[in-house]
């Protein structure tokens, strides 16, 4: 692998719910304009470390997190950095699609920027259509952007989710198994969006189903009972596993 | 023994008919009442009914005029103050109420929200009119407003709580504050459900007597001014109800049939207002 710039960098973090660690000691690079799919079975701890990397653990009952997360070299747990200005650089998108009912699509995908400002008509309408072309939405809606995104099929409100993330410009997108509620067809067009946003962004994504990671991800760490277990480029990962047990879930023996 | 198919059949039937049965009962003292109002109410309805204030005791004619204005003042007074409060509180409640403060404020609010009305009417005697000196339209409203907030502040916290997490996050994780995830974020998707709660809440006090008593007193003459002694519908029910001429009852039904058509419009206006506001295509 060639050397990349690493924007993302993750040292021995644990996070705790109370005393119990859901994830022991994990320290990942997270390369700029990569995809790093992160797989292992229910319960092994993907969503919470994914969760770590936006300080959003922490706002879950007793989660604590421990460790650090480099964010162009700033920990973003040191004491004085702000939690919401952290998530602004690093979006995120959800298992279930969940746009803001109360707001127009259009207002759902402005709704980040104007957490900090007030962006003029002009600016405003071109950071729309451009996140709605990004993540292949924008022939469906450009001519209902007042309408409610509740009138969006599932797959549809997922990328109006992505568009929503990606909309203010993050350095980073984290993506929680965002295809596990939707049908073949509208998993296929988010996966080809995936794709998409590396050119952009640095993407990681958690993901229980391992023909996706193989897919779209450049690098996959393999996580089980809160550890990750392995980590390495995608293919070396599915076909050549250093660990047993890598091998033994990729080749679907358990999980 | 019937088949299986069939028995469920019939049970489903059955069970449909019960409940449709509990919900007819349920709603039938509503259509009895609001009949019975039109009947013997409609026939004191005309313009003077409206514009006038009561005739002098014995005579003829005159209207509630001063009622209607004084119910809408001092509900509308009462509300201004209750519902930012009890808005408020729920809102609390609900967003950061998760500690001992918050458990501690919910079952203060369900046991003044047990509080029989006229006791916090004493309470509003004890503490507004005596230290003024005099009975008020403002002790009136205070009571009442202290009676709206604990009913506010729990269907607000209901209506909060009733919106998806998944909704927080996704603000939280475009870097909204928490105080702006609560505001723009989980209210504004409970509004419609608020402002329900708020107007039943005013629906329920606009009918109050018993606190009214002793703090509002009634008042038979045309009064805006909330620092004296004022008429409020549900007064005026009361005293022409108890009172000895067929004139009065008369007033008392036409009286009945106003508060009840306002508190109708008030549920009306409502929905109304909190529309969705989406266009199509």
């Amino acid at each position: 692998m060639v050397e990349l710039a690493v924007p993302l960098r993750a040292e021995r973090v644990t996070a705790l719910f109370g005393k119990k660690p859901a994830v022991k000691d994990v320290s990942l690079d997270f390369p700029s304009n990569t995809v790093t799919a992160i797989i292992g079975p229910s319960g092994c701890g993907k969503s919470t470390f994914l969760r770590c990397l936006n300080r959003l653990h922490e706002l879950s009952p007793a989660g604590a997190v421990r460790g650090r997360v480099l964010l162009d070299g700033t920990d973003i747990y040191d004491a004085g950095v702000n939690p919401v200005g952290i998530r602004r650089r690093i979006g995120m998108v959800f298992q279930q699609p969940n746009p803001f009912p109360t707001m127009t699509i259009y207002e759902n995908v402005a709704a980040g920027l104007r957490v900090d400002r007030r962006p003029s008509k002009a600016e405003a309408d071109g950071v729309v259509e451009r996140a709605l072309r990004d993540a292949a939405l924008w022939d469906e809606v450009k001519d209902r952007l007042r309408a409610s995104p509740l009138a969006l099929s599932g797959g549809q409100q997922q990328r109006l989710c992505i568009a929503r993330t990606i909309a203010p410009r993050p350095d980073v997108v984290l993506l929680d198994e965002p295809t596990s509620a939707l049908d073949p067809m509208s998993t296929q067009a988010i996966e080809e969006l995936v794709q998409e946003l590396k050119r952009d962004f640095t993407v990681v994504i958690v993901t229980h189903n391992m023909q996706q990671a193989a897919r779209i991800s450049d690098s996959t760490a393999f996580f089980y009972l809160g550890e990750m277990v392995e980590h390495g480029e995608t293919a070396a990962i599915f076909t050549s596993p250093r660990e047993q047990r890598t091998e033994a879930y990729v080749t679907g023996r358990f999980g | 023994m019937m088949p299986r198919a069939v028995r469920r059949r019939v049970f489903s039937r059955l069970m449909t008919g019960l409940t449709l049965l509990a919900a007819v009962l349920a709603l039938a003292p509503l259509f009895a009442i609001f009949a019975d109002l039109v009947i013997r109410g409609a026939s004191s309805i005309n313009l003077d009914f409206f514009i006038r204030n009561p005739a002098a005791a014995g005579q003829t004619g005159g209207g509630v005029a001063n009622a209607i204005v004084g119910t809408l003042i001092i509900v509308g007074v009462a509300g201004a103050m209750g519902l930012p409060v009890g808005i408020g509180a729920g809102v609390y409640l609900a967003e950061y109420g998760g500690g001992r403060l918050g458990g501690v404020v919910r079952f203060l609010a369900d046991v003044l929200n047990g509080t029989p009305s006229v006791i916090v009417g004493i309470f509003a005697w004890t503490w507004v009119v005596r230290p003024m000196g005099h009975f008020s339209a403002l002790s009136g409203a205070i009571a009442l407003a202290v009676l709206m907030i604990p009913m506010v502040t729990r269907t607000t916290e209901e209506m909060v709580r009733l919106v998806p997490h998944s909704l927080r996050e996704a603000a939280l994780a475009l870097g909204f504050p928490r105080w702006r995830t609560t505001v723009r974020i989980m209210v504004r998707a409970a509004w419609p459900g608020i402002v329900t709660g708020a107007l039943v809440a005013v629906a329920r006090i606009a009918g109050e007597t018993a606190p009214l008593l002793f703090t509002t007193l009634g008042n038979l003459n045309f009064k805006t001014d909330v620092m004296q002694p004022m008429q409020t519908l549900s007064l005026q029910i009361y005293v022409f109800a108890t009172g000895p001429f067929e004139e009065w009852h008369r007033l008392a039904w036409g009286a009945a049939l106003v508060l009840m058509a306002l508190v109708l419009l008030v549920g009306v206006v409502a929905r109304a207002a909190t529309q969705k506001r989406f266009r199509d295509g």
